[in-house]
C-alpha cells in the first residue's frame, strides 16, 4: 500500500510539469539575459577590439564563429587595444563620462524629490482611487516620447508657454533663457523619467504596515520622526530601485540633451553618436559603450554585494 | 488518376514558378530622403511597369550608410550625397550600374556630370537625382532690423564676430556637420575648402570658435522650424531645408519671411545620387526605376514639387518657369563657377575635423 502513491500515474503526471514549468519559469529570465544582454554585448565588446576599415562591416578583423573553431588564430592576433588607449589619450571622453555622471545624478536627485512626495501621496490615498493615480502617473506613457520631449521645446523656448505666464503673472520681466540649457536637460530627464521613480516607491510603501506608523504615534513619536524613522528606512528598497531605474538611462541619454539642451552640453550619448555616425568608427564607438558599461555596472555590483552583506548580517 | 495527379502538380509548380517571377518583378524597395518626391510619381511609375514600389525614407546620411555598411538592409535603390557615395563605393557596398538598361542616360545634364566626375568612379556607379548647395537661411526682417546693411549674400553675415554678435540676439543657427562647416569656413579664409591640412583646420577652428559666443545652437534639423517659426534669424543649412522653412513660413501666415542666398564667396554644391546596394534583391526593378526616374517628365514633376534641381537637362523645360529662374535653385553661371565639390575626407582627417568641431561646439 505504502508504494502505491510512487506507482500513481496521475501523481507522476502531476510533478513532472511543474518541475518543468518551475525550471522554465527561472530559465525565462536567463536566456533573455543571454539573447537580449549578453550575446549583444559581447558583440560590441568583440569589436571594441578591432580596427576601422573601409568595408562592410566598416571594421577589421571580421571573426565568425567558424574562424573561432577552425584556426582563426591569426585574425584573433589582428586584435587590439588601441581603441582603449586613444579613449585614455583624450580628455574629451573622461569630461564627458563625468560630466553625463553628473547631469544624471542631479537629474535623479531632482526626480527622487518630486517622486518621492508623488508615491508617498498615492500610497497614503484612499484605496478606491489609488488605482486610478497610478494610471494617471503611467499615462503620459500612452503618447510617444519623443512627442512630448518636442512639446517641451514650446513650452520652455523664449516665446514659450512659460515664458508668457511668468511675464503675464508679472514674475519676471525678461524672458528666462531655459531652453538650450541644462536645466532644459534636468527638465526633461526628471519629467521623462518620473513613472520610474514613483512606481518602485509607491510599491514598497503600499506595501508597508501603516500599523507600525500608527503605534509610533501612539506611543508619543512626533509624525516626522516617525518618518524617518520608520516609513523611509521600510520604502529603501523601492527608493533604490528608483534611482537605479531613472540613473542608469539618464547617464546614456541622447535624444533629451539633443532637442532640450545646448551644443555646448557634453553627454558620452552625443560623443558615441559622433563616434559611430561623423567618425564612422565602430570599433572605438564601441570601445566608449563598454567602458560606458563598465562605469555604470561595477559601482552597481560592488554596491548590491555590500547591501546583500548588510541584509545577510541584519 | 495519374496523370490527373502529374497535371496538378505541373500546374502547381508553373503557379509557383508564375509567382515567384511576380515577386521577383512586382517590387522595388526605394530607400529616399523625406519629403523628396511627389508621390504621384510612385503611382505611375507602378501604372505602366506593374512594378510595386515600397517606398521608405530616412533623413540623414549616416543613418542610411550605417544601413549599407551593416548590410542586408534590403533596399534595391538608395539616394545617399555624393561625398558620401565616394566612400560607400570604395566599402563595395554598393553595385556597379548596368548601363545598357538605362537608356534615359542621355538626358543627364553635363554641367552636374562633370561636377560628380571629381569622385572616382561615381558615375559607373550612381546617376543624379537631385542636386543643390549649402548656404545662408535668413529671416529677412529680422536680420535687416538686428543688422542694417547686413551682408546676407556672403558668410561673413555669420562667420564676421562682429556681424555674428549683433544677429546673436535674435538666434544664429548651424548645421551640425563637421566636413560642410569646416570646409566653408576654410573656403571663407581663402583656403582650400578641401584642405586636409591640419594646420588649416586649425584657423578653420579658431575662427569658429570666436563665433561661437553668439550661436545659439549646432544641429542638423532644428533650423527648419526654428527659421519658420522666427525663434532664429539666421542659419548656415542646406538650401533644401530653408526652402521647407520658407514655404512652412508662408503656409503659417504670421508674417515671418525667409530667404536662401548662396555666398558669394562660393560653397559647397552636394548631389544626391540614385544607387543600387551590392546585395539588393530586385536588381532589374531597380535600373527599370532608376531609368524612369530619368525621364524628362518624370523627374520635372518630381522638381516641380520638391523644389530643387535636377541633373536632367531635357527635364527643364518641363520644370515649372518661376522654379527654373529661381536663382537660389538654378544658380547662374556666375554663381555656378564658384560652387564646389567637397571631397569625403580619409578616416584619419574625418577624425581631426570632428575632434575640432567637438570643441568648437562644447569648449572641451
Amino acid at each position: 500500500m505504502t508504494a502505491v502513491p510512487d506507482n500513481s500515474p496521475g501523481q507522476r503526471t502531476r510533478r513532472r510539469p511543474s518541475r518543468l514549468s518551475r525550471g522554465f519559469v527561472v530559465a525565462v529570465p536567463y536566456l533573455w539575459l543571454l539573447f537580449f544582454f549578453l550575446l549583444p554585448f559581447l558583440i560590441v565588446f568583440k569589436i571594441s577590439f578591432s580596427q576601422t576599415a573601409i568595408a562592410q562591416p566598416p571594421y577589421l578583423p571580421v571573426i565568425g564563429l567558424a574562424d573561432l573553431v577552425s584556426g582563426g588564430w591569426t585574425k584573433l592576433r589582428q586584435l587590439t587595444i588601441d581603441n582603449y588607449t586613444w579613449i585614455a589619450g583624450d580628455p574629451l571622453y573622461v569630461k564627458a563620462y563625468l560630466s553625463s555622471l553628473r547631469m544624471a545624478a542631479i537629474s535623479t536627485a531632482l526626480a527622487l524629490l518630486v517622486g518621492y512626495p508623488v508615491a508617498y501621496g498615492i500610497a497614503r490615498a484612499p484605496r478606491s482611487i489609488r488605482s486610478l493615480l497610478v494610471m494617471l502617473t503611467i499615462l503620459p506613457f500612452w503618447t510617444s516620447f519623443l512627442i512630448r520631449v518636442y512639446a517641451w521645446i514650446g513650452i520652455l523656448k523664449n516665446e514659450g508657454l512659460l515664458n508668457q505666464l511668468l511675464l503675464w503673472l508679472g514674475v519676471i520681466a525678461q524672458p528666462l533663457t531655459i531652453l538650450n540649457t541644462d536645466v532644459a536637460i534636468y527638465i526633461g530627464i526628471v519629467y521623462s523619467y518620473l513613472p520610474f521613480m514613483i512606481l518602485p516607491i509607491y510599491a514598497s510603501l503600499e506595501r508597508m504596515d501603516h500599523r507600525l506608523v500608527e503605534a509610533a504615534n501612539d506611543l508619543g513619536c512626533p509624525p516626522t520622526r516617525a518618518f524617518w524613522a520608520i516609513t523611509f528606512p521600510l520604502s529603501l528598497p523601492g527608493v533604490l530601485a528608483g534611482i537605479f531605474l531613472v540613473f542608469i538611462p539618464a547617464v546614456g541619454e541622447f535624444v533629451i540633451p539633443d532637442l532640450l539642451g545646448g551644443s555646448s552640453t557634453l553627454m558620452i550619448g552625443k560623443t558615441l553618436w559622433d563616434e559611430f555616425f561623423s567618425n564612422r568608427d565602430w570599433p572605438v564607438s564601441s570601445a566608449v559603450a563598454v567602458v560606458l558599461l563598465m562605469v555604470l555596472v561595477i559601482p552597481i555590483m560592488i554596491f548590491q554585494r555590500l547591501q546583500a552583506r548588510q541584509e545577510g548580517a541584519v | 488518376m495519374k496523370l490527373q495527379l502529374a497535371a496538378w502538380s505541373a500546374g502547381a509548380a508553373l503557379l509557383a514558378l508564375v509567382s515567384a517571377a511576380q515577386a521577383q518583378e512586382q517590387v522595388v524597395n526605394v530607400y529616399n530622403w523625406s519629403d523628396y518626391i511627389d508621390e504621384s510619381v510612385l503611382a505611375d511609375f507602378t501604372k505602366e511597369t506593374g512594378i510595386k514600389v515600397v517606398y521608405d525614407v530616412f533623413d540623414s546620411n549616416e543613418i542610411l550608410e550605417t544601413k549599407l555598411l551593416a548590410g542586408g538592409s534590403g533596399y534595391d535603390v538608395v539616394v545617399p550625397s555624393a561625398e558620401f557615395l565616394a566612400r560607400q563605393i570604395q566599402a563595395g557596398v554598393v553595385q556597379k550600374l548596368d548601363k545598357s538598361k538605362l537608356t534615359n542616360l542621355g538626358n543627364m545634364w553635363d554641367v552636374v556630370s562633370e561636377r560628380l566626375a571629381q569622385y572616382p568612379d561615381m558615375s559607373d556607379y550612381s546617376v543624379n537625382y537631385m542636386w543643390g548647395t549649402t548656404g545662408i537661411g535668413y529671416n529677412t526682417k529680422k536680420v535687416a532690423e538686428a543688422l542694417p546693411d547686413a551682408p546676407t549674400d556672403s558668410l561673413a553675415l555669420v562667420l564676421d564676430p562682429k556681424n555674428a554678435e549683433k544677429l546673436a540676439s535674435c538666434g544664429i543657427d548651424i548645421l551640425d556637420s563637421p566636413s560642410d562647416i569646416m570646409s566653408m569656413t576654410l573656403n571663407y579664409l581663402g583656403l582650400d575648402p578641401n584642405s586636409t591640412n591640419p594646420d588649416d583646420i586649425q584657423k578653420a577652428e579658431d575662427a569658429l570658435l570666436k563665433i561661437r559666443p553668439y550661436v545659439r545652437k549646432f544641429h542638423s534639423s532644428e533650423y527648419i522650424n526654428g527659421l519658420a517659426n522666427g525663434d532664429i534669424c539666421v542659419a548656415l543649412g542646406y538650401s533644401g531645408d530653408v526652402f521647407q522653412a520658407r514655404d512652412r513660413a508662408a503656409d503659417a501666415g504670421q508674417g515671418v519671411e525667409i530667404a536662401y542666398s548662396i555666398p558669394k564667396e562660393g560653397t559647397i554644391m552636394w548631389f544626391d545620387q540614385l544607387a543600387i546596394p551590392a546585395d539588393a534583391p530586385h536588381v532589374d526593378n531597380a535600373h527599370t526605376f532608376i531609368n524612369y526616374l530619368m525621364r524628362p517628365e518624370v523627374i520635372a514633376k518630381a522638381t516641380n514639387y520638391v523644389v530643387y534641381a535636377n541633373g536632367n537637362k531635357a527635364s527643364q523645360q518641363f520644370v515649372e518657369p518661376e522654379i527654373l529662374e529661381d536663382k537660389a535653385v538654378y544658380p547662374d553661371q556666375a554663381t555656378m563657377d564658384k560652387l564646389y565639390v567637397k571631397r569625403p575626407y580619409d578616416a584619419r582627417t574625418q577624425r581631426v575635423v570632428t575632434r575640432a568641431f567637438t570643441t568648437v561646439k562644447t569648449g572641451q
